[in-house]
């Protein structure tokens, strides 16, 4: 089934916004903290992380670490699927023992993947605090898991996906949803 | 063929692989290589699956890894070794496997001295087979780790020019090796004496020489096979100081090669018959990066092969 795009959520600048007013909440969340790491999961977790530690670096006025995380190894359903997805490296800057991670990710759904994302971040050292930051949080989830931070929450079918482009990586900021081409 | 996924339930060897599929192994084993530097060096991916390690002939160096890359997988593994040297008959060991089947392995890893043992099982058995060296045949993840070595120092493959010297005839680690690289778009030249250069080496798309020198002038790479002492009873050379005398790698050897030429060796090396002690513990020398490398390879493999079921029916 062919998915084409029926709303644009956010916008370029909304989406500056929403991203301006999460690093706030990170900010406020850790206390300035000097021992912050952002993860990004990959893969539009990473440009997501990038995002937020340029306007932390315009609000504090330094450099906050990022790292990248890919979960393939530690997915619930590779017993299940063939063949098996491709892995991609993880970076973690750093031994992560008892500083503070802040976990990102462009869209919060199943749950699924921060599940596996919070088993492998265990294999790196024993973080002091992890948060999870997510720009859209679309619901159903099938497992016990919430973002503290989220850009902004979008109810959804189960029909429907949610498509967030980077100007990093796809050349310009938006979120849009994804749906079945009417009949006509 | 998907560059993006894998489709064999086996690596028998590197013969049949296309570019596309060695560089979707060489691809994964990079993301499997950061494994190793994690404080915890195991990732839950194959928890559950079952991995038998048949081993006919003696390995301590493949066997053991193999076994490091099955455990940071998570996978269960067993290993099978029989102690004889004596060629098993070949219903002995279908049967064999047959039996270690009942156990329902999801993989099978063997070598077996007699070429095509892999194929053999690998016909007959629903788990996935990996060759882990079949006579002289073939070592498929030997030249997997050789290529995943080159290609992090020198970024590629394509347009190196890649010296392999020693017992060419008796090598299964140079077959693969050959196979893998020409495919990949290496140049490849083989130097030994001519006891130990098979016929028609040409064909396979290599360069031939019987003296070093010119085989190794303006390498990227030099590869040093290991010497079976035992076979100076078949007289294919006199002596180990004369092979040392007119084929071993010495320093002064290894400056007609690229300034930044690197130098492997698959292990165990005979220090002094074909490479200097100076060279395989010098600044060129990658020869313990091919142990980390193996580890990664290998886990890629089994990571790959493991996401492919036989078709039912």
């Amino acid at each position: 089934m062919q998915l084409i795009p029926k709303v644009t959520i956010l916008d370029g600048a909304q989406m500056r916004r929403v991203v301006r007013r999460m690093a706030g909440e990170i900010l406020e969340h850790t206390g300035g903290s000097a021992d912050l790491i952002l993860v990004g999961i990959r893969t539009r977790g990473v440009p997501l992380a990038e995002a937020l530690a340029r306007e932390l670096e315009q609000m504090e006025g330094r450099q906050v670490p990022i790292g990248s995380l890919d979960i393939t190894l530690y997915r619930d359903d590779l017993s299940t699927i063939g063949p098996h997805p491709v892995v991609r490296s993880s970076h973690i800057p750093g031994p992560v023992d008892g500083r503070v991670l802040v976990l990102c990710d462009d869209v919060l759904y199943t749950g699924r993947t921060v599940r596996a994302a919070l088993d492998a971040l265990r294999d790196y050292g024993r973080p002091r605090r992890v948060e999870l930051a997510v720009l859209i949080d679309r619901g159903h989830r099938e497992l016990p898991v919430q973002a503290d931070i989220v850009g902004r929450r979008v109810p959804t079918s189960t029909q429907e996906e949610i498509r967030v482009s980077f100007e990093a990586t796809d050349g310009v900021d938006k979120v849009e949803i994804l749906g079945r081409e009417e009949p006509a | 063929m998907n560059a993006e996924s894998w489709h064999r339930k086996d690596l028998l060897g590197i013969a049949d692989l296309s570019p596309e599929e060695i560089r979707l192994i060489l691809d994964t084993a990079e993301s499997f290589r950061e494994v190793a530097e994690r404080p915890i060096k195991k990732v839950p991916t194959l928890r559950g699956k079952t991995v038998i390690n048949l081993f006919f002939e003696s390995s301590t160096r493949t066997r053991s890894s193999f076994e490091i890359a099955e455990k940071r997988l998570s996978a269960d593994n067993m290993n099978f070794s029989t102690s004889g040297s004596a060629l098993e008959k070949g219903e002995s060991l279908v049967d064999t496997a047959l039996n270690l089947e009942a156990m329902s392995p999801d993989l099978v890893v063997i070598r077996h001295r007699a070429p095509g043992v892999p194929h053999l099982l690998a016909a007959r058995l629903r788990s996935g087979v990996i060759n882990a060296g079949d006579g002289a045949h073939e070592h498929p993840t030997q030249a997997l780790l050789d290529a995943f070595t080159i290609r992090r120092h020198k970024g590629r493959l394509d347009g190196l020019t890649v010296t392999i010297v020693g017992d060419i005839e008796h090598s299964r680690v140079v077959r693969s090796n050959i196979h893998l690289l020409t495919k990949m778009g290496s140049r490849v030249r083989v130097a030994g004496p001519r006891t130990m250069l098979p016929p028609a080496l040409e064909a396979l798309g290599v360069e031939v020489h019987t003296e070093l020198e010119p085989a190794i002038a303006g390498a990227d790479v030099v590869m040093m096979l290991r010497i079976q002492l035992e076979r100076m009873n078949r007289k294919l050379f006199p002596s180990s100081r004369e092979y040392f005398q007119r084929f071993a790698l010495t320093r002064e050897r290894l400056g007609a090669a690229r300034e930044d030429a690197i130098v492997m060796h698959p292990g165990p090396m005979n220090r002094g018959v074909e490479i200097a002690s100076d060279v395989a513990d010098g600044p060129q020398s990658v020869i313990l990066e091919q142990v980390a490398a193996g580890v990664a390879v290998r886990m890629a493999v089994l990571y790959l092969l493991s996401g492919v079921r036989e078709e039912e029916g």
